[in-house]
């Protein structure tokens, strides 16, 4: 728990100001802490009068943490290829073993893999462990993460990345937590701390509203899912050497208790907003459903893919895949046109990497201006329609 | 079937902002509820239940004020609620809290299903499912939209993935965590307001569980925060000037290397 020296505490009151949850108040002179103290650290770190600390004893450093080196990137295989993730991986992967001077890996799981762990190797990876399966063909948390725990468990490396998408969202932390090590959600950036070879994590929480930086200390693997399209894919080289082990899992280990049937793709799934150049994306400024039939004619006119907000969503305006921001979809493409959204961070957070961003918004105080390249306050539907006349006079 | 839902009050995560100069969370008006994801899986609860018999426990870690989201998911049909409570969890990142959530399951009996939200909205790490079903050795589903059938000690299920979804069984004891379009949580009827009213809160502490002091809040961690901070944009905000139709022409002109 927080522990405050009274007979040390000047009572300044900076520990209350920095406290971002609110949990300290200055009474009478001396700081007292409530009960909404999530034991941060960032008031000891505050305190001049060094009056502040946190008590409890820090946990046991695990015995063999020297001896955990190499970065390992879960790629992920899905209906007969590589998903894209996995080639962003390799590209901060490739950073972070660079930096330490240490070998970068790939597990690649799967049934029928063919060529996959060449192209990992071309995108980086010295090394790939690969398990070609029937088994493997449907993806269950538990053989996916016993093959994966057992790796780590041999390979000892320092650091596991993996995508967060709904599979590594899924059965990393099962590895995480048979592994007794922390484990960071959704990143959107890593660094190593060259003092000491931490990775530090920074991820949005609270919707977007507040980025985190988290380390993993005691423990090893320090483990991360990474956000798709955020990191930047290393460069192909298809000259570059690598080695390939097929690693031969035990047969007690490729048992499942969850048996999966089968898998129906959805039409309405492959709507593939990350992969487009343009996106145009509608929000609750549209006013109702038939709003998104204007964006479809916007989209098709520059040749883009159609997004949307979560407001726009929540009113069922649109399906769930078309969905930009936090709990959506991450883009970057290269034009971005927002029309109607009001630019809340959790959407902002989605698409604020975009190379260009138009803004379309009646309220010239909405937030979305802030992240926008280009503005225009006003109607959508009466600047939309006449945007889509003039894009299709000029293309022809 | 005996069922059990985790539940997080958390705070209203859309009113949360960081004051970028003072590096402090703004909190007028932010107000706890019930993780909305939650509210499904008490919802899912409460409809197994009525479909196979059974109860549901919600269970939650939190600290006392966390009795309200418990009270709330009474009102809306669960039969008992659990408070799993101590100074001791403050500051447990996902690996202490699933520690700490499955020493209090195992202290609260046998149970077939465990639904959790397949998030909260606080952390959105979606860890504590898959993390909990780890400690107590059951099987899980992540991200289940539609439970379609329950036989023999197996549930049938769609589990929602990146490019559509799966066909699952899994066998219970099991834990699922599940994503909004599984239902339509109900509101709360009169008759369950009063039973949650009154319902006295059965409250498990540290030395309840039996809890490994070493495994439990911030020291039983394995991760840390090394600072929260406000994100930065870096929009260049050329707003357009002129009549609507001089704005289109300009916008079109600055959009050119894209048609």
């Amino acid at each position: 728990m927080l522990r405050i020296d009274i007979e040390t505490c000047i009572g300044c009151g900076v520990c209350e100001e920095v406290c971002t949850f609110g949990a300290i108040e200055v009474v009478d002179g001396v700081a007292v802490v409530n009960e909404k103290c999530t034991l941060c650290g960032s008031c000891v770190d505050s305190c001049e009068a060094g009056a502040l600390s946190i008590e409890g004893k820090d946990k046991a450093v695990q015995a063999d943490l020297a001896e955990w080196s190499g970065i390992m990137i879960y790629a992920e295989y899905r209906h007969g290829k590589v998903a894209p993730v996995s080639f962003e991986l390799l590209g901060i992967g490739r950073e972070l073993a660079d930096q330490q001077k240490v070998p970068l890996s790939a597990v690649l799981l799967g049934a029928g893999l063919g060529d996959a762990a060449k192209d990992l190797i071309f995108y980086g990876a010295d090394i790939v462990y690969q398990v070609d399966d029937p088994v493997l063909e449907y993806f269950t948390d538990e053989i996916y993460g016993n093959i994966l725990e057992d790796i780590i468990r041999e390979q000892k490396p320092e650091v596991v990345l993996a995508g967060a998408t709904a599979i590594g969202r899924s059965f990393i932390p099962l590895v995480a937590t048979s592994l007794a090590t922390g484990l960071t959600a959704d990143c959107t950036q890593l660094v190593i701390r060259p003092e000491d070879g931490v990775l530090l994590q920074t991820r949005p929480a609270f919707g977007g509203n507040i980025m985190a930086t988290i380390e993993c200390p005691h423990t090893r693997p320090q483990m991360a899912t990474v956000r798709p399209r955020v990191m930047k894919p290393a460069p192909h080289d298809p000259g570059r050497k690598g080695e390939l082990i097929d690693y031969r899992p035990k047969a007690e280990r490729m048992q499942s208790r969850v048996k999966v049937l089968r898998n129906v793709l959805e039409e309405q799934d492959q709507v593939n907003i990350t992969e487009g150049d343009i996106i145009v994306a509608g929000g609750r400024g549209l006013d109702d459903k038939k709003g998104f039939e204007l964006m479809r004619q916007l989209a098709e006119a520059v040749g883009g893919a159609v997004g949307a907000s979560r407001a726009a969503v929540d009113a069922e305006w649109i399906p769930y895949p078309h969905q930009v921001g936090q709990t959506g979809k991450t883009v970057n493409p290269k034009l971005y046109i927002a029309c109607g959204i009001s630019g809340a961070i959790q959407h902002v957070v989605g698409m604020q990497s975009s190379e260009t961003i138009v803004a379309i918004n009646k309220d010239p105080h909405a937030p979305i201006f802030d992240v926008a390249t280009y503005g225009v306050v006003g109607d959508l539907y009466e600047i939309v329609p006449k945007l889509i006349e003039k894009i299709k006079e000029k293309r022809g | 079937m005996k069922i059990i839902v985790c539940v997080k009050q958390v705070p209203d995560a859309k009113d949360v902002r960081l004051d970028p100069k003072t590096n402090t969370m703004a909190r007028e008006g932010v107000q706890s509820i019930m993780n909305p994801f939650d509210r499904h899986a008490v919802e899912e609860g409460v409809r197994l239940k009525e479909q196979h018999g059974g109860t549901v426990t919600v269970i939650s870690m939190g600290p006392p004020q966390a009795e309200a989201v418990l009270r709330e998911a009474v009102a809306c049909g669960a039969d008992e609620a659990v408070l799993v409570s101590d100074r001791a969890f403050a500051g447990a990142d996902t690996w202490a809290t699933t520690y700490t959530l499955g020493k209090a399951i195992e202290n609260t009996g046998v149970f077939d299903l465990i639904l959790c939200g397949k998030q909260a909205i606080d952390g959105d790490t979606a860890q504590v499912g898959p993390g909990l079903a780890r400690r107590l050795n059951i099987p899980y589903v992540s991200y289940v939209r539609k439970i379609t059938g329950y036989a023999n000690g197996v549930i049938r299920l769609h589990r929602l993935m990146d490019d559509g979804y799966d066909e699952v069984e899994i066998p219970l004891p099991g834990l699922l965590t599940v994503v909004k379009e599984i239902n339509e949580p109900r509101i709360p009827s009169l008759k369950g307001k009063m039973k949650a009213k009154g319902l006295s809160i059965r409250t498990l502490n540290a030395a309840d569980i039996e809890a490994d002091v070493d495994s439990i809040g911030l020291p039983g961690s394995t991760t840390q925060v090394v600072k929260v901070f406000a994100p930065e944009f870096k929009g260049e905000r050329a707003m357009l000037e002129g009549t609507v139709d001089e704005q289109v022409a300009q916008l079109v002109k600055k959009l050119e290397p894209y048609l």
